[in-house]
């Protein structure tokens, strides 16, 4: 059971790295990958993308960073969408993006609030770091309020624990 | 023809009898495991002595039940019941003895004021012969479950010593439908399910009822607005007040011991901290200090201080913090996991949510001896809240696709469930003794 649930989200990633053009190699998911931040997002990519792009550019309609249990390090396979989000922040100042964090249901309700907004930070301190203003990112935690997945299997819980990012104005 | 025509009616009068009953009823109970040294009690069905109709309600039933789901008495079936005494001078020990039955209940209703009616009740050791109470309690035909619940609470604390918490409420959360086209309902209900009221109804979220020590407000957090916020929430007028709408965090709201002050999670200041609000000036003070999520405040009964969760040392763990602010301690140390405590017995015992892995079951902590038991089966149990009394822990548990809510004495023998009648049912806080 535990090997279907790491294929499914083995396959699930590699879908959105596959998009990314990047070549990553995927880690189980019960393993812990300590966040490096990224240095990418140099500032020659001014005029690299249009308002369309969101719509249209694979990488950018990547919006959804996934984390192991417990933790709020941005797995590397999660760069590239970072660094191309980044850079259209940069590009277009007036944009601005909610990251809405998210936890499994294991665990009590209020921790699992703040765990979410942890993760949210995460995401928005990688995006900063990569060269979006701070004041165009806007953090929200629904904890374990909003699963994607209502089931109660590690399958469900991987595609819950994550930080959705989501644009507010483009 | 006019037997089939009544024979219809009959019916369809049955359906609908049959209908409002399971809507009046959002909750139901069993009893999941019994405790063998639950002490034998015979509750007699009470004599109707006055005009018109009986009361809807069957007193002794709702006492029967109240006893019952305590874990504390074991009590003799109705069917059972050979004879019916009303009046001391018709009971008949050698039976009661012969069905070796500890104690005996009988009692009477007849007319009382205003249209109302008096219920009187008397409590009986079978063995010694002797009477040990005998009390009257007046109200509308509409509030027998109350005179119910307080003869029930009565007959526990003659017997136990210790005042009984079946007169009380419980809030909880329903969760109805499918997203995206979920109703969250904030709940009201008596302690065994009964009379369920809807107190908000919301299309987002909502989270962490907690009562007011005079049981006449919840505070709650409410995602209304696209994000947290705390809200309190007049039960009797259904006027409501934003306490809390800070960017970031807004939760776990907890009234102190006296009503005056508000403990609350916010994480505007880039963090979760625990707060205290001043509920008259609205003067907001930080308790806590700490890049870690600090969450959950709770109250000691002494009003002194807090205890809440923290994952400062890597995990969640409980830790205690004077209401003046100051340095926090960590209470618990066994176990990888604790966390959402609630706290009763003069702090003497705390309850929690304990995890390991993927298993969460709730524990209670006894301070005194250092011991911690598991006092629930489950796999995702959360969200544990005491009975007044300590004698029961309220906890919601994951069974398939929704949530149902537990009762289970607080030394984990006897466990009762309180199932709605469709949707999720979760976030139960047990309400605080009520006024006489």
């Amino acid at each position: 059971m535990k090997t279907v649930a790491r294929v499914i989200v083995a396959a699930l990633l590699v879908a959105g790295i596959a998009a990314c053009a990047k070549k990553t190699t995927t880690k189980p998911d019960d393993t812990q990958v300590p966040s490096t931040p990224t240095t990418t997002a140099p500032a020659d990519t001014s005029g690299r993308y249009t308002r369309d792009s969101l719509e249209t550019d694979s990488c950018l309609r990547q919006r959804v960073v996934y984390f192991d249990f417990d933790s709020s390090s941005i797995n590397p396979q999660f760069q590239a969408q970072i660094a191309c989000h980044a850079a259209y922040l940069s590009q277009f100042p007036d944009a601005r993006v909610t990251l809405e964090g998210n936890t499994d249901e294991r665990g009590s309700r209020e921790y699992n609030l703040g765990l979410g907004e942890r993760r949210g930070n995460a995401v928005q301190s990688a995006l900063s770091a990569a060269g979006a203003s701070s004041a165009q990112l806007n953090v929200v935690s629904y904890g374990e309020e909003r699963p994607v997945d209502r089931g109660h299997d590690e399958a469900a819980w991987s595609k819950n624990r994550r930080v959705e990012i989501v644009y507010t104005a483009k | 023809m006019h037997y089939r025509i009544l024979t219809c009616l009959l019916a369809v009068l049955a359906l609908i009898g049959h209908a409002s009953g399971l809507h009046a009823q959002g909750l139901s109970i069993d009893i999941t495991n019994g405790n063998p040294s639950a002490l034998p009690i015979a509750v007699v069905p009470f004599a109707f002595e006055g005009g018109g109709l009986p009361p809807e309600t069957d007193v002794a039933d709702v006492i029967r039940a109240d006893l019952a789901r305590s874990g504390k008495f074991h009590t003799l079936t109705k069917s059972n019941i050979v004879e019916f005494p009303a009046r001391e001078a018709d009971v008949k020990f050698a039976t009661w003895r012969l069905l070796k039955q500890d104690y005996l209940v009988i009692g009477r209703i007849g007319d009382g004021g205003d249209g109302g009616l008096r219920v009187e009740f008397e409590l009986f050791d079978v063995a010694k012969q002797q009477r040990m109470a005998g009390v009257a309690i007046s109200g509308q035909r509409s509030q027998m479950r109350d005179v119910a619940h307080q003869i029930a609470d009565l007959i526990y604390e003659k017997i136990l010593g210790v005042r009984g918490a079946f007169w009380t409420r419980i809030a909880y959360v329903t969760a109805v439908g499918v997203s995206p086209k979920i109703q969250y309902q904030l709940m009201v209900a008596d302690s065994d399910g009964y009379n369920p009221q809807v107190v908000v109804r919301s299309a987002e979220s909502l989270m962490s009822p907690a009562w007011s020590p005079d049981g006449r407000k919840l505070a709650y957090v409410s995602f209304e607005n696209g994000n947290s916020a705390v809200y309190i929430q007049d039960l009797t007028t259904g006027q409501r007040q934003l306490i809390s709408s800070q960017r970031g965090i807004n939760s776990g709201p907890s009234f102190s011991p006296d009503g005056s002050k508000l403990a609350l999670t916010l994480s505007f200041g880039g963090n979760p901290d625990i707060y205290v609000i001043d509920l008259a000036s609205r003067a907001r003070t930080q308790l806590t200090r700490h890049f870690a999520i600090d969450t959950e405040a709770v109250w000691a009964p002494d009003g002194r201080s807090v205890f809440f969760t923290s994952d400062r040392s890597g995990k969640p763990q409980i830790y205690q913090v004077s209401a003046s602010g100051g340095d926090a301690t960590r209470v618990t140390f066994q176990g990888a996991y604790n966390a959402r405590a609630t706290v009763c017995c003069d702090g003497k015992s705390i309850s929690m949510v304990q995890g390991s892995g993927n298993v969460y079951r709730i524990a209670v902590f006894d301070r005194a001896t250092g011991q911690y038991s598991q006092i629930s089966p489950g796999n995702q149990d959360e969200s544990p809240s005491f009975a007044p009394n300590g004698s029961m822990v309220l906890y919601a548990a994951a069974e398939g696709a929704r949530g149902v809510l537990y009762a289970v004495s607080s030394d984990g023998r006897v466990r009762q469930r309180l199932v709605l009648a469709d949707g999720d049912v979760r976030e139960p806080a047990w309400g605080p003794y009520r006024q006489r």
